[in-house]
């Protein structure tokens, strides 16, 4: 099976958020795997023990999105594609169109994402990415089986569950409950350190920045105002609830 | 210039659901003056006319196709393509919910567009178009606008808010027939397992009762769901009471999970890790009751009681029913 996974490298969740010259901060960072996408690579390798294959994941990014692709090497995926071209980094408008001639470039029968990245959270790659490749879409998916090309997947609405049923070739994207993504062993990541890992350009993949230019643009990022320290009631614990109960209703207008 | 801005209409349990309120609110002020379009899909959906009029609709395209009964990306990816080359909207507005997040990107895919989703606030000057959106699970927030083009926006639900319906409007009624067969329908939803049948969707509720690691075990939550259910709210949950098996993974917020933002939030026995900060702390209101003084969560918290939740949330919910039964 022609297994790929789209990933991107994000701050991990711990991080704080700071602003500098107008932009993230990202002094001092430690990278991750988006953890959404983590669940596709742990899915994506399963699948591989389950069916033989290949598993190849693919990032758009500057070079320390290296390391992301060789944690995802280190767990067991084969081989690596890192686009990184600044002329290409573009919005998810551009960014679906780079993936989408990358992965057609590698081939597949599944192509599994994450949901949503815990960045910048719009969540378009995969559904963009499916429709570019004219492929069926199953998200947020919590469950994934595959019998010759009959796809059954659970899909977290809301809360409420959908069955889906479709045929290969889909992609997929992971929603949390898939799976519990192993870590990297020793011997894997020294494996993964010899694994092949290309480097392409918009040019080698045959696009011209200029088609694929960002249809919006980022006016300006800022930090939410901070939250004045708020009101530890005090007294037993019957006047608190009174209190409180009250304060909801006539001072917080919640209630 | 005005403009003409289309609303997909989104109905759960046979209602119009708030967030299509909020759409339509954020395309009048979109339109500036022009027209406001909102498409309904399947056998129900000439029902909904006169309520999205209501809402602020000039126009309502009906698709009534039973087909479109339940949602399938490739179903609702043809109509609405369909709706929006037969009405040339000059934006597009959809809810930022499990739908829109299917649909929107794979529309604007298909139609060479760009996408701005999860909005939480617009502003609207003339002709221009700015939205604010969060970014890191609402530890930051952008500003962004389209360059040229066709607007395209998802809003988060429970942020931009709607007013009183307006029971003197009415809208021009279109019926648009979309053909839809079977072989292009690729994916089939063999079943919908009714998971909060009757309860309020998180990412929608007005109130929410959220409990972490201190609720100890499953059994400990029903003190948390008898809360929720006195002040009409949904219950949620913390990382660690996920990871405890003390709920379903679909409860949690957090910056892996739903992010939300009610206008209460009542945090009990939550500590406060970052990560689930990220999923709630834009809440307009937020109560925090845990044992440690010392817990984060009291950093943001509006309100805090200091206090064993056993004890603290079933006075509570005592209170609010006494407070509630008075009006």
């Amino acid at each position: 099976m022609n297994i790929v996974v789209c990933l991107k490298q994000t701050f991990d969740t711990e991080e704080k958020i700071t602003i500098k010259d107008g932009q993230i901060n990202e002094d001092g960072v430690e990278f991750i795997i988006n953890p959404y996408d983590e669940y596709a690579v742990e899915e994506a390798i399963k699948l591989k023990e389950q069916f033989g294959g290949e598993v190849t994941v693919i990032t758009v990014g500057p070079d320390r999105a290296e390391n992301a692709l060789r944690t995802a090497l280190a767990m067991g995926a084969d081989k690596a594609v890192l686009i990184n071209d600044e002329s290409i980094f573009g919005d998810e408008y551009t960014i679906a169109k780079v993936l989408a001639a990358a992965v057609k470039r590698n081939g597949f029968d599944i192509v599994l994402a994450g949901n949503v990245a815990v960045d910048d959270g719009a969540g378009q790659g995969g559904p963009r990415l499916a429709e570019l490749l004219d492929i069926p879409q199953i998200t947020t998916i919590t469950k994934l089986e595959i019998d010759g090309d009959k796809v059954t997947a659970e899909r977290d609405v809301e809360g409420d569950v959908e069955i889906i049923e479709t045929k290969l070739p889909v992609l997929v994207t992971a929603q949390q409950g898939l799976n519990e993504p192993r870590y990297p062993s020793l011997p894997g990541i020294m494996k993964a350190k010899k694994k092949p890992l290309e480097r392409l350009t918009a040019a080698d993949l045959g696009i011209d920045p200029a088609e694929v230019a960002a249809k919006t643009e980022t006016l300006e990022v800022f930090l939410p105002p901070k939250k004045q320290a708020g009101k530890i009631l005090e007294g037993d614990l019957d006047a608190q609830a009174k209190e409180l109960v009250s304060l909801l209703r006539n001072e917080a207008k919640v209630i | 210039m005005a403009k003409k801005v289309l609303v997909l209409a989104e109905a759960k349990d046979g209602n119009l659901r708030n967030v299509t309120f909020e759409a339509l609110n954020a395309a009048r002020r979109i339109s500036n003056g022009g027209t406001v379009v909102a498409a309904a899909f399947g056998s129900a959906a000439g029902g909904f006319v006169n309520t999205l009029a209501h809402y602020g609709a000039d126009q309502v395209v009906v698709v009534n196709n039973a087909k479109l009964d339940q949602y399938t990306t490739d179903g609702y990816l043809q109509a609405f393509t369909r709706v929006i080359e037969h009405t040339q909207p000059d934006a597009i507005v959809l809810g930022h919910t499990a739908l829109g997040k299917d649909l929107a990107p794979r529309v604007a895919a298909k139609l060479d567009l760009g996408l701005i989703s999860d909005c939480t606030d617009i502003e609207v000057n003339g002709d221009e178009v700015i939205t604010t959106r969060p970014i890191y699970s609402g530890k930051a927030f952008a500003k962004r606008k389209f360059k040229s083009g066709t607007l395209f926006l998802t809003v988060r639900p429970n942020n931009i808010g709607f007013d009183e319906p307006d029971t003197s409007r009415s809208a021009q009624t279109e019926e648009l027939a979309v053909e839809l067969s079977d072989d292009t329908l690729r994916t089939l939803v063999k079943e919908v397992v009714k998971k909060t049948a009757g309860g309020v969707d998180l990412t929608e509720a007005k109130i929410i009762v959220s409990g972490g690691r201190g609720v100890k075990s499953a059994e400990g939550f029903k003190v948390l769901y008898e809360l929720a259910e006195v002040l009409g709210g949904a219950v949620g949950a913390s990382r660690g009471a996920c990871d405890a098996g003390y709920c379903d993974y679909s409860l949690q917020i957090g910056q892996t999970g739903k992010v939300v933002t009610p206008d209460l939030y009542i945090a009990c026995g939550i500590s406060g890790a970052i990560q689930h900060l990220a999923g709630m702390s834009n809440s307009k209101v937020i109560v925090a009751i845990n044992k440690d003084p010392e817990a984060n969560i009291f950093q943001v918290a509006d309100y805090g009681i200091v206090g064993d939740l056993f004890e603290v949330v079933p006075k509570l919910t005592e209170e609010f029913k006494k407070l509630l039964a008075e009006g």
